[in-house]
């Protein structure tokens, strides 16, 4: 018998479970994905209204409407897939540490970690990501279309984007894991999702509006070094978006920053996960 | 005069104990309360880039639709006031939940009125959340008094305190008639998303809804004949002196329209309700 547990084939039974069970209510699946993509266009409707008044996000910044919408579909992108494989997981981890059910995950001959990041995942999500992958393409084909120096798109760029795209997802889902791990010494978890919101609300927009003040330049500093989370979608949008960018140096210094970042967080959510762990009372049995 | 005084008693007992329940979590409250005005910084630092790149470099003497990127700024601050009276956070789902649950049927069996019992546990939440919101409120509006072109005169301040009370009746009103869509239809948490999604955009809360006029077609006019500005923009378009005159007045008539008119559609939906409701659950 084979004492490692195999790791992907538990995965895709994960996958697998929640498809049948996200299927067996399939108006429920609909409506969820009709309501998530409605947000979306709402968003985007806005984001239309904005660039009605202006002609890019900031002065001299390169984040024209065309720009803005390749990372406004990064957003897109890297958050439908944070919600399709960890945010309703994560949420269910900070109830089973308040109602004391963590212990069947900690008895499973499986790493714990594992175990409670990716045992449901959300299907209804693929509707926010497919939304994602149309509205990039319709902004690169403005991109490469247009008549004044037009974007050259090469394989090697779409392939580079999705590593840093995957590498933003890992710095949000390290960041989900400490704030949920958090909870085992708080012993409460309504304000997770709040407090997930108003951080990552951070990452929204290009950093460049940051470049105004003190206060801006300080916002600047923390979400980029201490919470790296405003380099999650800039990163990777500015690789298709601004190939050659405004400033080429802080540009590919960023991106191997983005790096490290990525293996920090991971490092660093491991370790309190483990630590929070030990922390682990059991409540209620 | 004694039921007037009994009841006075109850509603009393029911402030006070919404009160306390409150203040047992005043540090977590404040701390969520400040929270709250952090997205509020990256639409300034956005709203600070689309007025620099209009004026190339320099946002002053910039203007969109007549505000200027202080007024874009008070307006946002403002906004938020006029949510903290408007927003009913959990009134919608609660009703709609003890529809489900079957817990409604204490108030059928109840000498109570259930519409002035929400209103009044309403009430209650909502002072006390003035109560000890109001630190971190002046907290953030004192850091940002610049932005803010002093105190409007006195009359356009009771206009604003008028529509504020008004918008916290028509939040009420509108949430307790959707919830009371329950009686008909037992699940209504994509209705309520909706509803939400629909504030959200559409009350003024993510910009200011003058935006909407120089964009053409029937947006705008469809916009504001909705109720939803009554939540978010009207206000605080009259703190800011952007709806003056006539048009106020006649704002605020059209505000009072929408509260009597959902106070008559959310008494219908009880009544007729009660006669679908089945009593379901223990």
């Amino acid at each position: 018998m084979n004492d490692r547990p195999s790791y992907s084939s538990v995965f895709f039974m994960f996958l697998r479970n929640s498809l049948v069970r996200d299927l067996s209510f399939r108006s429920n699946f609909w409506v969820e994905c009709v309501s998530s993509l409605s947000w979306v266009i709402m968003n985007l409707g806005f984001y239309l209204l904005i660039f009605s008044y202006t002609n890019s996000i900031g002065n001299d910044t390169g984040w024209g409407k065309w720009e803005f919408f390749v990372f406004l579909a990064t957003t897109l992108l890297v958050n439908s897939l944070v919600q399709m494989f960890f945010m309703p997981n994560i949420q269910e981890f900070s109830e089973l540490i308040r109602t004391g059910k963590l212990d069947f995950a900690l008895l499973k001959p499986i790493d714990t970690q594992f175990l409670i990041s990716f045992e449901k995942v959300n299907w209804p999500s693929t509707a926010n990501f497919l939304f994602g992958i149309l509205l990039m393409s319709i902004s690169l084909y403005q991109l490469t279309h247009r008549p004044t120096d037009p974007i050259e798109l090469t394989a090697g760029m779409v392939a580079v984007y999705a590593v840093f795209l995957l590498c933003g997802v890992a710095i949000l889902y390290s960041l989900m894991i400490v704030l949920a791990a958090s909870s085992i010494w708080l012993g409460r978890n309504t304000s997770l999702y709040d407090f997930w919101f108003y951080i990552t609300s951070f990452s929204r927009y290009p950093m460049e509006i940051y470049n105004a003040g003190t206060l801006g330049l300080t916002l600047k500093m923390i979400f980029t070094f201490a919470i790296p989370i405003l380099i999650v979608v800039n990163v990777p949008a500015r690789i298709l978006a601004q190939p050659m960018g405004v400033d080429p140096t802080d540009k590919w210094m960023l991106s191997g920053y983005m790096i490290v970042a990525t293996a920090l967080s991971l490092l660093f959510s491991r370790w309190v996960f483990k630590m929070s762990l030990k922390s682990y009372r059991s409540a209620s049995s | 005069m004694a039921e007037l005084a009994a009841r006075a008693s109850t509603w009393w007992a029911i402030f006070q104990i919404n009160f306390y329940e409150k203040l047992v979590y005043r540090g977590d409250f404040m701390l969520g309360t400040l929270m709250r005005f952090l997205p509020i910084v990256t639409q300034i630092f956005l709203w600070s880039a689309i007025f620099s790149a209009r004026g190339g470099g320099d946002s002053s003497g910039e203007e969109i639709v007549g505000y200027t990127y202080y007024n874009i700024v008070a307006y946002y601050l403002l906004s938020t006031i006029s949510r903290a009276f408007s927003s009913m956070p959990g009134l919608a789902s609660g009703i709609a939940l003890q529809i489900r649950e079957g817990e409604i049927k204490k108030y059928l069996v109840q000498p109570l009125d259930l519409i002035s019992f929400f209103l009044l546990n309403r009430v209650a939440h909502k002072l006390t959340y003035y109560i000890v919101a109001a630190v971190p409120f002046a907290i953030v509006f004192f850091v940002c008094r610049g932005y803010f072109e002093g105190w409007p005169p006195t009359q356009v301040l009771c206009a604003y305190v008028v529509s504020l009370i008004l918008s916290f009746m028509l939040g009420f009103f509108m949430e307790a008639t959707i919830g009371m869509i329950g009686f008909w239809f037992l699940e209504v948490r994509s209705l309520l998303f909706v509803y939400m999604l629909f504030t959200f955009f559409l009350s003024g809360h993510m910009f200011p809804l003058d935006m909407l006029n120089e964009l053409g077609g029937p947006w705008s006019t469809i916009v504001k004949s909705l109720p939803l500005m009554y939540l978010a923009y009207f206000p605080a378009a009259v703190f800011l002196e952007k709806i003056t005159g006539a048009e106020l007045m006649w704002g605020l008539i059209v505000q009072v329209g929408w509260v009597v008119f959902f106070i008559i559609a959310s008494r219908l939906a009880f009544h007729y309700g009660v006669k679908q409701y089945s009593a379901y659950g223990g």
